[in-house]
C-alpha cells in the first residue's frame, strides 16, 4: 500500500491526535491574531454605542452550557459595554439551563466592573451593579414562543416577579417599564432555535429592533432575516464574539479561542486538501491500472 | 363528545388567535392576554409531567433490572439532590448537618425503589430502612439550624453547592461533551470533502472559502476570500435559506388550518 493508498484509508484516530496537539499548542502558547470585521456585527456594536445612559437593553440568554464557548463571551463583551456606557440590561432566560447561564454571568461581569478600565480610548470609572438598578432578571419560563408573545403585552404577564422572587413592580428599574415599547433593543444570544420565535413572534409582531447571536452551525440560516431588515445584525460562533470584542476593544474568551479555532480549520483544510491528493492519484492510478 | 368538544375548542380559539392579530381592541386584547396566561399555565403543568415521566422511566428501569440500570439511580439522585440544593442555603458560615441531610433523603428514596423490587422478606428490610433513614432527615431538618429551606428567594437561587454544582459540575460536562464534536467535525470533513463530481467540488470549494474567510495568513488574496465568503452567504446561501424558510412557513400556515378546520386531528392520539 503506497501513501496515496494510505491516504485514503486514514485512520480517523490519526484525525483526532493531529486536533489535539494543534488545539494544546496554540492554546498553550499566546500570540495575536488580526480579527476583520464584518458589517453585521459592527451593525450591533455601533447601535448599542449610540445608545444614550439610562436605555435599556434586553438580553435574553437562550442558551445552555453546551454552546458557552461560542455564545458566553458574546454575553460578557455586550453586557460588559452596556454596564461601562450606564445602559441598563434586562435579562430573561428561554432554555432550561440558560437561568445557570445568566446567573454566571451578572456575577462575572459585575465583578469585571469593580476594576477601571480603558475601552477604545475612553477610561470607565470602577462601578458597583445593583441587581434591580443597573439590570433585572426576568428568569425562565418554559414555551419561548408564548412568553415573547406575552412580554410583548407585559413583562409583568408571564413574570411578575424577578428570578430572585422580587415584584417587578418594586424595581426600579421596572417603573414605567411595560413591554418591547420601552427597550431600546432586544439582542437575542441563543443557542436554540428560540431565535426563530424572537424573530416570529417578537419582532415579527411588535416591530423591535433585534438583533441576534448564535452559535456557528446556526448563523447561514438566519442571514435571509438580516437581508430583510427583520434583524438589524447577525454575531455568528466564536468568530461573531471575537469581532464584537475587537470593536469593543475588550479581549476576552473568544479573542483567545480564535488562535486555536484558526489553525484547527487550517489542519482540517490541510486534512481536506491531502485527502484530495490521495483520492485524485489513485483514481487515476487505477483507471491507467484497467486500461493496461 | 370525545372527539367534538376538542375539535370545537381548538377551532374557537385557533380563530379567534387570528382575529385577535387583527383587532387591537381593549377587550380583545384582555382575552388575548387571558389566553396566554392560561397557556403558561398549561405548559408549567407539562413540565410536571415531564418530571414525573422522567421519574418513572427511571424507577421501571431500576424494578425490571433492564440493562445499565443502575444509572437510573445516578440520575434520580442527582434530580434529588439538585433540587434539594436550589431550595436550601447556608444561615452562617458552616453548613452543619446538611450533608447527612442530604444522604439520608436519598437513601429513603432509594431503599423505597428497592422494596419495590425486592421479595417479600427483602421488602420489609428495604421499607424499615427507608423509615429509618426518613426518619434522620426529618430530625436533622427540624433540628439543625445552621442552613435553611428559601423558596424563591435570593438565598435560595444563590445557594453555594447549587452554584458550585452548576459551574463546576453540570458546565464541564456539557463543554466536554459539545467539544467532543469538533474531532468528529474534522474526521468527517477529511473523508466527506471529496471533489467527488461537480456538485462535491462546488461544496468543497464553497466550505474551504468559508473556513478560510478570515484568515490572516493569506496576504494580499484575503479580502478577495472575505468578499467571496460573503457573496456565498448574502446571495446563494440567502436564496436557498429564503427557500426553505418560506417552503416551510406554508406548511405550517397549510398545517394550522387544517387543525383548526378540524381536519387534521393528529394531536388528539388514536381518539
Amino acid at each position: 500500500m503506497d501513501i496515496f493508498e494510505r491516504l485514503m484509508k486514514l485512520d480517523r484516530r490519526w484525525v483526532f491526535l493531529f486536533l489535539i496537539i494543534v488545539c494544546v499548542v496554540t492554546y498553550a502558547f499566546d500570540f495575536p491574531v488580526p480579527i476583520l470585521v464584518e458589517p453585521e456585527v459592527k451593525a450591533i456594536f455601533d447601535f448599542v454605542d449610540s445608545l444614550p445612559p439610562g436605555e435599556i437593553v434586553m438580553v435574553p440568554i437562550d442558551y445552555d452550557p453546551g454552546s458557552l464557548a461560542e455564545l458566553h463571551p458574546m454575553t460578557y463583551a455586550i453586557v460588559e459595554q452596556c454596564w461601562r456606557k450606564n445602559l441598563k440590561v434586562l435579562f430573561t432566560a428561554l432554555s432550561q439551563n440558560a437561568p445557570g447561564m445568566a446567573d454566571q454571568a451578572i456575577r462575572d461581569i459585575s465583578d469585571s466592573l469593580k476594576v477601571e478600565k480603558e475601552y477604545n480610548g475612553v477610561a470607565y470609572p470602577p462601578r458597583e451593579i445593583v441587581n434591580g438598578e443597573d439590570f433585572v432578571f426576568l428568569g425562565y419560563k418554559p414555551y419561548p414562543s408564548i412568553i415573547i408573545l406575552s412580554m410583548g403585552q407585559n413583562f409583568r404577564l408571564p413574570f411578575p416577579t424577578d428570578y430572585y422572587g422580587t415584584p417587578l413592580d418594586s424595581l426600579p428599574m421596572m417603573k414605567g417599564v411595560q413591554n418591547y415599547d420601552d427597550v431600546a433593543c432586544v439582542i437575542d444570544i441563543s443557542g436554540t432555535n428560540s431565535t426563530d420565535y424572537w424573530i416570529s413572534y417578537g419582532q415579527g409582531r411588535y416591530g423591535f429592533p433585534l438583533a441576534i447571536g448564535v452559535t456557528g452551525v446556526s448563523t447561514a440560516q438566519y442571514y435571509p432575516f438580516y437581508g430583510s431588515g427583520q434583524i438589524f445584525g447577525i454575531m455568528g460562533g466564536m468568530l461573531g464574539a471575537a469581532q464584537y470584542e475587537d470593536l469593543a476593544d475588550n479581549p476576552g474568551l473568544a479573542k483567545d479561542g480564535m488562535r486555536v479555532q484558526l489553525y484547527a480549520h487550517m489542519m482540517i483544510i490541510a486534512f481536506i486538501i491531502l485527502g484530495n491528493i490521495g483520492y485524485f492519484v489513485s483514481g487515476r492510478r487505477a483507471k491507467v491500472e484497467g486500461v493496461k | 363528545m370525545k372527539r367534538q368538544i376538542p375539535v370545537f375548542l381548538v377551532g374557537m380559539f385557533g380563530l379567534f388567535m387570528i382575529f385577535q392579530y387583527f383587532v387591537p381592541h381593549e377587550s380583545s386584547e384582555w382575552v388575548y392576554e387571558f389566553l396566554l396566561d392560561w397557556t403558561i399555565i398549561i405548559g408549567i403543568f407539562a413540565m410536571a409531567l415531564g418530571l414525573w415521566s422522567m421519574y418513572r422511566v427511571a424507577v421501571d428501569k431500576i424494578v425490571t433490572r433492564k440493562p445499565n440500570w443502575g444509572y437510573s439511580y445516578l440520575t434520580l439522585t442527582g434530580l434529588v439532590t439538585m433540587m434539594l440544593f436550589g431550595f436550601t442555603t447556608q444561615n452562617g458560615e458552616r453548613w452543619g448537618w446538611f450533608f447527612p441531610f442530604v444522604i439520608t433523603l436519598n437513601l429513603t428514596f432509594i431503599m423505597i425503589i428497592q422494596a419495590r423490587q425486592a421479595k417479600q422478606g427483602g421488602r420489609s428490610l428495604f421499607l424499615g430502612l427507608a423509615a429509618v433513614f426518613f426518619v434522620a432527615t426529618i430530625l436533622i431538618g427540624i433540628l439543625d439550624d445552621a442552613w435553611a429551606f428559601h423558596f424563591r428567594t435570593a438565598e435560595g437561587l444563590r445557594s453555594t453547592m447549587f452554584v458550585a454544582f452548576f459551574d463546576n459540575i453540570l458546565i464541564p460536562i456539557f463543554a466536554t461533551m459539545f467539544s467532543l464534536l469538533a474531532f468528529f467535525i474534522a474526521s468527517a470533513a477529511y473523508r466527506a470533502f471529496r471533489a467527488r463530481n461537480l456538485m462535491a467540488t462546488l461544496l468543497l470549494m464553497a466550505a474551504l472559502v468559508v473556513m478560510m474567510r478570515f484568515n490572516p495568513y493569506f496576504g494580499p488574496i484575503s479580502p478577495y476570500l472575505s468578499d467571496a465568503s460573503n457573496w456565498l452567504m448574502n446571495v446563494p446561501n440567502l436564496a436557498a435559506q429564503r427557500a426553505i424558510i418560506i417552503g416551510v412557513g406554508l406548511g405550517i400556515v397549510a398545517t394550522a388550518l387544517k387543525v383548526i378546520l378540524g381536519i387534521e386531528r393528529g394531536y388528539m392520539g388514536k381518539g
